[in-house]
């Protein structure tokens, strides 16, 4: 085995060298107006050798290794378990549901304000991952323009509120509403596709939306973006040291505490969390009537769907269109979070992102979707002492992961329906 | 109950079947044979409307379904075993027949369910086992009673017996006769010719897009070209 491997471990040993010593290996110094080439510093070329050997070690012996990684299952204390009672475990579940979401609730009044903001974020990836999961995971339509109807909902919010002064409860929906028209729209043309197909014209799709905000710019601003989207409020109450809008009070002044900027973090990030429950419940619901098995019948195969009488059409529009709304929610609170966006905020790094929080979730699994949107959101964030290696760590981290439990954190388990016996 | 005039069904430019006219009558168990890309299976597709046929009329119960959808003919009272069973592989076998039924009240579902489960006993004990990690035998069992979910007037079948053992395949016959004894009109397409015959009350031989023959069941298993063509001799 190991000779067999020597050949192609020799060649990947060479591609490693090729590839890194021309990018690593030379430096640029700028000496005035000139720019000279300098060889780089010994311990970089040594760093490089060193990597190379590296990758022709682990290619040689490539099965034993990958072998090893395989055993890892054994290590986890929770593999051999046998699997609880549907009934239990259902019970336990929503247990354990809601003690976070009341832990959840009370936590941003006790952590620092860069915590919340990124909890927050974190929130918003939760809608998104949970849309998208609807799409890619039940319907197994392969969305990878999937950030178009989250800008398509934050632009909404973002214009409505510059010319028409509509405020954020009023854009929520109507910025959801647009999205899922949106998904309706691109519904259409793809509903023939599938497989690659599918995800080639949503990826032409996604790009669309994006070109189209960052070109047109007398609506849109194109790449300045737009600024000043205003706050949430609560009941007309504004977060502001003074109020911006007439008629409106500011909620410092009405409870007659101190004004502190955080309050405006708090109450984002807590319209976040109750929006996310709202769609994790929502799409849960859907999961358990006919619609969410007819994605999953899709899913599984398209002619015994059909043959039964199933609706192609109604069938893939609807996973889209509902996709696609709550990617709009989505969009709509990022908007108000940033106060900000700009195209440069809706790039296919965001679908990528996105796609990558689904699957390693475990397609069609609520729960280790959000996990996953944890992760993948807050893994970047610890990793920032790295700086310009935390991708780097982030990748790896995916690929072992994906070795380790290749369906996901927490594979989607069947939901039994009930129905009760003829006697 | 299902009456097929002249019809002719193309893929892009090539065409797979050059006017076929067949009757299956209420009541009745009709088999269809044929070789290897006789048309067969194009025929029972262009029943279910996917691919339309390019010319012809196709009637259901006296209603001409010829250019109506996919959805709206398996709707109205016409079920289809499809070919190579296709059971949804990751839902579980109650799942699955509950698709069968979706257009139906949970009531009509509860029942069908129980009768469906009373014809295959096997599937009850694995209610909620997935399909796709279940015998051949038993993933047609479920193709069936799936299609017989939807309480149909007429069943389709599309080679029932594909890739099964012999055993079983007796066994998805005796339950084929069953059904008929039920009531229910069965279009059968087989390449098994001598069970599908035996069992049919009558039946039709296609060949290259074309019925060659037509009789009883009885006399095509004595024809003696049907018994060079498909019995072996």
């Amino acid at each position: 085995m190991v000779a067999q491997n020597f050949g192609h471990a020799l060649f990947c040993a060479m591609i490693t060298l090729i590839i890194s010593f021309p990018i690593l290996g030379f430096n640029l110094e700028a000496q005035g107006i000139n720019v000279t080439l300098t060889g780089a510093k010994t311990t970089t070329i040594i760093g490089v050798v060193l990597a190379s050997i590296i990758v022709f070690g682990f290619q040689l012996f490539r099965d034993a290794i990958m072998g090893a990684l395989g055993t890892l299952p054994r290590f986890n204390p929770l593999a051999g378990r046998e699997p609880m009672e549907p009934s239990r475990r259902v019970k336990l579940e929503s247990r354990i549901i809601t003690v976070l979401v009341v832990l959840f609730l009370f936590w941003p009044f006790m952590v620092s304000r860069g915590s919340v903001d990124l909890a927050t974020l974190v929130l918003i990836y939760i809608m998104l991952a949970l849309g998208l999961n609807v799409v890619v995971g039940l319907a197994g339509l392969l969305d990878l323009g999937y950030e178009a109807f989250y800008a398509v909902g934050a632009y909404t919010f973002a214009l409505l509120s510059r010319y028409f002064d509509i405020s954020f409860w009023l854009a929520l929906p109507i910025g959801a509403l647009l999205a899922a028209l949106f998904g309706l729209v691109l519904g259409f043309p793809v509903l023939r596709l599938r497989g690659d197909y599918l995800a080639i014209v949503t990826l032409g799709f996604g790009e669309i939306i994006r070109i189209l905000l960052n070109n047109w710019t007398n609506v849109t601003g194109g790449p300045n973006g737009i600024g000043g989207i205003p706050d949430p409020t609560l009941f007309g109450m504004e977060f502001g040291r003074r109020v911006k809008e007439e008629g409106n009070t500011s909620f410092h002044e009405t409870f007659g505490i101190a004004y502190s900027g955080e309050h405006k973090v708090i109450f984002l990030y807590l319209i976040a969390l109750v929006l996310a429950v709202i769609t994790a419940m929502v799409i849960r619901r859907l999961m358990r009537m006919p619609v969410g098995r007819a994605w999953e019948a899709l899913r599984e195969d398209e002619i015994a769907a059909r043959s039964l009488g199933l609706s192609r059409t109604a069938v893939k529009l609807s996973a889209f269109t509902i996709g696609a709304f709550f990617a709009g929610f989505a969009g709509t609170v990022f908007a108000s979070k940033q106060g900000f966006i700009s195209p440069e905020s809706f790039v296919f790094l965001e679908s990528a992102i996105i796609l990558a929080i689904v699957v390693l979730g475990g397609m069609g699994s609520q729960l280790g979707v959000i996990l996953a949107a944890i992760a993948v959101t807050i893994l970047p964030e610890l990793a920032r002492e790295f700086s310009e290696y935390r991708m780097l760590i982030f990748g790896a981290a995916m690929v072992l992961m994906m070795v380790w439990r290749p369906q996901g954190l927490l594979p989607m388990r069947r939901i039994h329906i009930k129905l009760n016996r003829l006697e | 109950m299902l009456v097929l005039e002249d019809v002719h069904t193309h893929y892009g430019k090539i065409e797979a079947l050059h006017g076929v006219s067949l009757e299956v009558s209420r009541g009745e168990l009709v088999s269809l044979i044929g070789a290897n890309g006789a048309g067969k299976t194009t025929l029972l597709m262009t029943v279910c409307g996917s691919p339309r046929a390019s010319n012809g009329r196709i009637f259901l119960e006296g209603r001409e379904i010829t250019g109506d959808t996919t959805a709206n003919i398996m709707r109205s009272g016409m079920a289809i075993v499809p070919e190579g069973r296709r059971v949804f592989s990751g839902l579980t076998v109650e799942e699955n027949l509950a698709m069968g039924g979706f257009f139906n009240s949970k009531e009509e579902i509860r029942k069908s369910q129980a009768h469906v489960y009373e014809l295959f006993p096997r599937l009850k004990e694995r209610e909620h086992q997935r399909a796709g990690t279940m015998s051949g035998g038993e993933q047609q069992m479920l193709a069936i009673g799936r299609a017989l979910m939807s309480k149909p007037r007429i069943l389709l079948m599309d080679e029932p017996s594909l890739g099964l053992a012999p055993l079983v395949i007796k066994q998805i016959f005796e339950i084929i006769g069953q059904l008929r004894e039920e009531g229910i009109t069965i279009f059968l397409v087989e390449q098994n010719a001598h069970q599908a015959l035996n069992l049919a009350d009558r039946g039709y031989v296609l060949e290259t897009g074309r019925i060659r023959l037509h009789d009883t069941g009885k006399n095509l298993l004595n024809n003696p070209e049907v018994q060079a063509a498909y019995l072996g001799g």
